[in-house]
């Protein structure tokens, strides 16, 4: 048995889907729900001014975690309206130069779906699909190019597998193209390196509750030079953001925004080789205690605190029930809402059965080796059990290759 | 997802896990779903030949928690029945003794199916 003397449950090791405020980050917040509570917007007395440059230092704080100027800041809600506005601003404004958009099959579904729409209005849209480690191959991306091709959107990191896209390469390529880039930066800015000058970004949406800040508050970069990037605004009202996203501006959470980017900065050397430690001590502890146990994604090309692990012959929603002190992800039809297995895992091309057996760990800030050792004992203990109830552990110990077996039933819609 | 209490259970203590030889002519044997599906499930019984009573019943299970549940719980169900009363027990039956929530009916339709399967595997080695 897991050892729970040293560690405080549940553990809470979900930081892919969201992660806790940092207390210097709601520190920050604090005043600005209560003393300071003016609309950035008002121009003509002392409450307004406070806000705004409340919002001015914060964007500065956002700017200089991806190398930006402050100018290039557009605060939104989110990393999705970040990505709506990118994607659907880009294609309504540069309609006359072409119709055509690359994107690839591992996306958040905020930018799928945007395509999607985009499609029904008339665009062309190329899915690319990844290699099994989960990367683009960049001469795809290059033959899928032609002169009708405004925007190629591809994310930084994925929030799945936790792999890292060649993005300053994508980029020089757009950029000889004359081609716009946009990535979803949500998993790794503040996280790993990201420079949108040494990247090659023209378009980069970041959300504050990934970075240990709060949710509800985001923002996309929007490069002014070289080339100057234009939006259609795609919520109207009183032109702020430059005209580009009307509303009232979130003091309070863009405050956290802020804060949380520069903590992130910050910290981000002594955080990451921290999170490789732990995560490295987590692969070791599962994989050298089980078999039939596979990494999905890249290894050399991940994030640090990431890793997404599939149990072979072990149904996810199964596994997760062993482990309800220990908040993660799966994979598995079962745990998601359309109760199709993950998309991003069947893209890698391991198979349906992998994907229904995959487990996300997303570490984070938080977390301590004492959890990450409970984690891996619990985990190994679950496994151990499932297996021995599980038909297609005993069928894969008698030597019976399962891809060969004629299955009974067909395929239910699960 | 909130499961029942009974589901729970049988997930925490499974019911007659294990493997019955398959090739013996007592047996039957079912093995439905498939691994792309997430669900497969091997329910065995011993048959007396005598008194056509199921007098054993194991199971294995590859899926989630209702699946597992599902499955223990017809083994569970199967064991003092005639193959005749074994072949009544429907899965509507499941979902009511496990209160499974809609998106998890396919489960206790794949035990059935695996009852089915087991009966009929015995029926064809006793023509």
């Amino acid at each position: 048995m897991a050892s729970e003397a040293a560690v405080k449950l549940p553990i809470y090791m979900d930081n892919h889907a969201t992660t806790r405020v940092d207390p210097r980050v709601l520190e920050a917040m604090l005043p600005y729900f209560s003393e300071i509570y003016g609309n950035a917007a008002s121009r003509n007395h002392e409450f307004g001014w406070v806000a705004e440059q409340a919002v001015d230092k914060a964007r500065e704080q956002v700017a200089k975690l991806i190398g930006a100027t402050a100018k290039e800041i557009v605060l939104t809600s989110g990393a999705t309206e970040s990505n709506n506005l990118a994607i659907k601003g880009v294609a309504e404004m540069y309609r006359e130069k072409g119709n055509h958009i690359i994107t690839e099959v591992t996306e958040h579904k905020c930018v799928l779906d945007t395509c999607k729409r985009l499609e029904k209005h008339g665009y062309r849209i190329t899915y690319l699909p990844v290699r099994t480690d989960g990367l683009i191959d960049l001469d795809q991306l290059k033959d899928a190019m032609t002169d009708e091709t405004i925007l190629v959107s591809i994310m930084a990191a994925n929030n799945e597998i936790g792999i890292l896209q060649p993005i300053r390469e994508i980029g020089k390529l757009c950029h000889e193209k004359g081609v716009l880039f946009h990535t979803d930066a949500v998993q790794a800015a503040g996280k790993v390196p990201f420079n949108v000058i040494e990247d090659n970004v023209d378009l980069a949406s970041v959300s504050a509750h990934k970075i240990y800040g709060p949710k509800g508050v985001g923002a996309l970069y929007v490069r002014r030079r070289n080339p100057r990037v234009q939006l259609v605004a795609q919520m109207d009202g009183g032109g702020h953001e430059r005209g580009m996203r009307s509303g009232t501006l979130n003091v309070p959470g863009i405050v956290g925004l802020g804060a949380a980017c520069e903590v992130a900065q910050l910290d981000m050397g002594e955080e990451s080789k921290r999170l490789f430690a732990l995560r490295e001590s987590l692969r070791e502890q599962i994989t050298s205690q089980l078999d039939e146990v596979y990494i999905n994604g890249s290894m050399e090309h991940r994030l640090p605190g990431s890793i997404n692990i599939s149990f072979a012959y072990v149904e996810g929603e199964s596994l997760l029930m062993g482990i309800n002190d220990i908040a993660v992800s799966s994979g598995s039809a079962c745990t998601s809402a359309t109760l199709e297995p993950s998309y991003v895992l069947k893209a890698l091309g391991a198979g349906d059965e992998l994907a229904h057996s995959s487990i996300r760990f997303g570490l984070g800030r938080f977390n301590t080796q004492a959890e990450v050792d409970y984690v891996a004992t619990k985990i190994v203990e679950v496994v151990r059990r499932l297996r021995e109830l599980s038909p297609l552990y005993e069928m894969h110990k008698e030597g019976i290759d399962l891809s060969k077996v004629k299955w009974a039933a067909e395929p239910v819609n699960h | 997802m909130a499961y029942s209490d009974k589901v729970l259970d049988h997930y925490t203590n499974p019911r007659n896990v294990g493997t019955m030889d398959k090739n013996a002519g007592e047996v039957g044997t079912g093995l439905v779903g498939a691994p792309e599906c997430g669900d497969v499930m091997k329910l065995q019984i011993r048959v007396n030949p005598e008194t056509k009573i199921i007098e054993d019943a194991k199971f294995k299970t590859f899926g989630c928690g209702s699946a597992i549940a599902s499955s223990s719980l017809a083994t569970e169900w199967v064991k003092g029945k005639t193959v005749e009363e074994a072949l009544a027990i429907k899965n509507t039956d499941i979902v009511k003794e496990l209160s499974l929530p809609p998106v998890k009916i396919h489960c206790s339709v794949l035990a059935e199916d695996a009852i089915r399967a087991a009966i009929s595997d015995w029926k064809k080695k006793q023509a």
